[in-house]
């Protein structure tokens, strides 16, 4: 394979890799902060106490956290094929891969949620703030600090969950790295992938622990 | 005092189910009556366990209580529904021991805060904040996030922030407690200078008979759940066998001497600085000893309190010294049962041995 052979199938690789982690780190991002707040305020003596939605999602996110990716992938297809009109391909990645992260930042968001004293939210009822200011201004705002190093995790877990895209088709550098690198024993293509992943992730947590700093005043 | 209470707690009890044990309840607050007059700094003296931080939880319904009604500004809390609560919570601020800040956001950004939730339009918020601040003293500090500043700062903050709604009445949650005795005293001069300047209605929970002594004008000893005593400090000194009398003034003596009256006697007022011994000494022809005492400032009266040793045989001195106003009792040993200027006893072995003495 030549040099510029390899640097395109990089490229192309890259971009796909990139489309799929950015896509589906939005969707997380708005679906497992709605989950992780549900998860905290429906827990006992939660603002909205509601043991048994708490147990029922609960239990929902960890038989979802349970399976294997790569079950879960084939799995939803019948649900991939109603969201996006097909089965396979980069966009028909996006579907299992977000599945697949919500429960997972979900809890991580529940976790940094519950990190907030208790105290500073019992000042803000005592100074008569509604449910909304209080999720809003307080929990999700304190929690900032926690909720960007636990988006940034979730970038990566996504990174290493899109190498199993190629099952349907989705490419991506994983993807690269095992039907070339792996199947094929292409040492240098496999060394290249692995390159531009360490980097790709590394850069990832770089600017995740940049935004934490930032944001944090403890 | 106005005569008209600002706070009135009826009946109030407050039970706690032991987790995983449902036989078991511990009873927080067992029956609890309280009234604080208008402008009236009100101190709950107890130590931890005793119940007064529920009791205070209770009065802006952080806490439900169980029984007993609870009435703000002539408002019955207990009687509200969420959405009413909530507007009624705007007339009540609340300071807490480990303030209890906004840590995202800078001490202007917290003052703020609580004006957002009392819905002041935006644009009337900045001067209101640099108003609040001024107040408390915390002009220059605006831009500063609460991890930068000392404790003492940090209280100002949730001072300005809690009266920001301009309520008439403010909860103080041992809001010294975490705090070195100098900014202590800081604080505790910042809030008679607010109650007495906005006429601002104080009720506090504390464990530091300092408190009860510099800033309150009323106090309850409070224990497992219940009052002991509870009424107007200039009265409660005066009851016999007075426990905040013994706290604010602990008595270090022997309790009998031979061939003497030892008797305690405690005087207020303008008594306090009457030469009220010298003249026993004189009029009876009298050796009176001082086994201990002081005579102190206290928030609500010059008070003072001693243990003498008196010639026996004769109760005329005595009777001169109640003449005059003074309280007389046979003496109290010590160890006395209520805490005095010392740190929260943390191991069980401090409480059994508190509570033994006290029975």
């Amino acid at each position: 394979m030549t040099t510029s052979e390899l640097t395109d199938l990089l490229w192309v690789g890259l971009q796909e890799t990139t489309w799929m982690v950015f896509v589906s780190t939005v969707l997380t991002a708005v679906g497992g902060l709605l989950l992780g707040i549900l998860l905290v305020l429906t827990a006992p003596g939660g603002m909205l106490s509601a043991p048994a939605l708490s147990s029922v999602l609960g239990f929902v996110v960890n038989v979802a956290r349970s399976l294997p990716f790569i079950i879960l992938l084939v799995a939803v297809i019948p649900f991939t094929r109603a969201v996006v009109g097909t089965t396979i391909g980069t966009d028909a990645a996006i579907v299992p891969l977000t599945i697949g992260a919500i429960p997972f930042f979900a809890r991580i968001v529940e976790a940094a949620l519950r990190e907030v004293p208790p105290d500073v939210v019992a000042a803000a009822t005592a100074m008569g703030a509604t449910r909304r200011q209080i999720v809003g201004k307080v929990l999700l705002r304190e929690a900032r600090p926690g909720l960007v190093a636990g988006l940034t995790i979730t970038v990566i877990a996504l990174v290493g969950y899109s190498a199993m895209a190629g099952v349907v088709g989705g490419g991506g550098l994983g993807d690269l790295a095992i039907r070339y690198g792996y199947q094929r024993f292409d040492t240098q293509v496999m060394i290249a992938t692995v390159v531009v992943l360490v980097v790709f992730v590394q850069l990832v947590q770089m600017a995740g622990d940049l935004l934490v700093r930032r944001l944090s005043h403890r | 005092m106005t005569g008209t209470y600002v706070i009135e707690i009826a009946g109030l009890r407050k039970t706690y189910r032991a987790k995983g044990r449902r036989d078991r309840a511990v009873v927080a607050v067992d029956g609890v009556d309280l009234r604080v007059a208008e402008g009236d700094v009100f101190g709950v003296l107890g130590q931890s366990g005793a119940g007064k931080s529920t009791l205070l939880r209770c009065v802006n319904m952080l806490e439900r209580p169980d029984a007993g009604t609870v009435t703000v500004g002539g408002v019955e809390l207990t009687a509200l529904k969420r959405q009413p609560l909530r507007l009624a919570r705007h007339g009540i601020g609340m300071i807490h021991q480990h303030f209890a800040l906004l840590s995202s956001r800078t001490v202007a950004g917290n003052v703020a805060f609580a004006l957002e939730v009392t819905g002041v339009p935006r644009n009337e918020r900045r001067a209101r904040v640099a108003e609040l601040l001024e107040l408390v003293g915390l002009g220059g500090r605006a831009d500063a996030y609460p991890s930068q500043l000392s404790g003492g700062q940090k209280q100002r903050v949730g001072i300005a922030r809690a009266l920001a709604a301009r309520p008439k009445v403010l909860l103080s949650d041992e809001a010294t407690s975490a705090l070195d005795p100098e900014t202590t005293e800081s604080i505790l001069r910042l809030l008679l200078d607010l109650n007495q300047r906005l006429n601002l209605t104080i009720l506090l929970i504390t464990h530091e008979m300092t408190v009860v002594k510099r800033i309150c004008q009323s106090a309850a000893v409070m224990r497992d759940g219940r009052f002991v005593e509870s009424g107007a400090i200039t009265d409660l000194l005066h009851r016999p066998g007075s426990e905040l009398a013994r706290g604010l003034f602990p008595l270090d003596a022997p309790t009998a001497l031979d061939g003497h009256t030892v008797v305690d006697v405690t005087v207020s007022g303008a008594e306090a600085d009457a030469p009220l011994l010298a003249e026993v000494a004189r009029r009876f022809d009298l050796d009176v000893r001082i086994l201990a005492g002081s005579v102190e400032q206290l928030a609500a009266t010059r008070a003072g309190r001693f243990r003498l040793a008196l010639p026996a045989g004769d109760d005329a001195p005595l009777n001169f010294l109640r003449e005059r106003g003074a309280q007389v009792s046979p003496p109290v040993a010590e160890p006395v049962a209520q805490p005095v200027d010392r740190p929260e006893p943390t191991g069980p072995a401090t409480d059994i041995d508190i509570r033994g003495a006290a029975s």
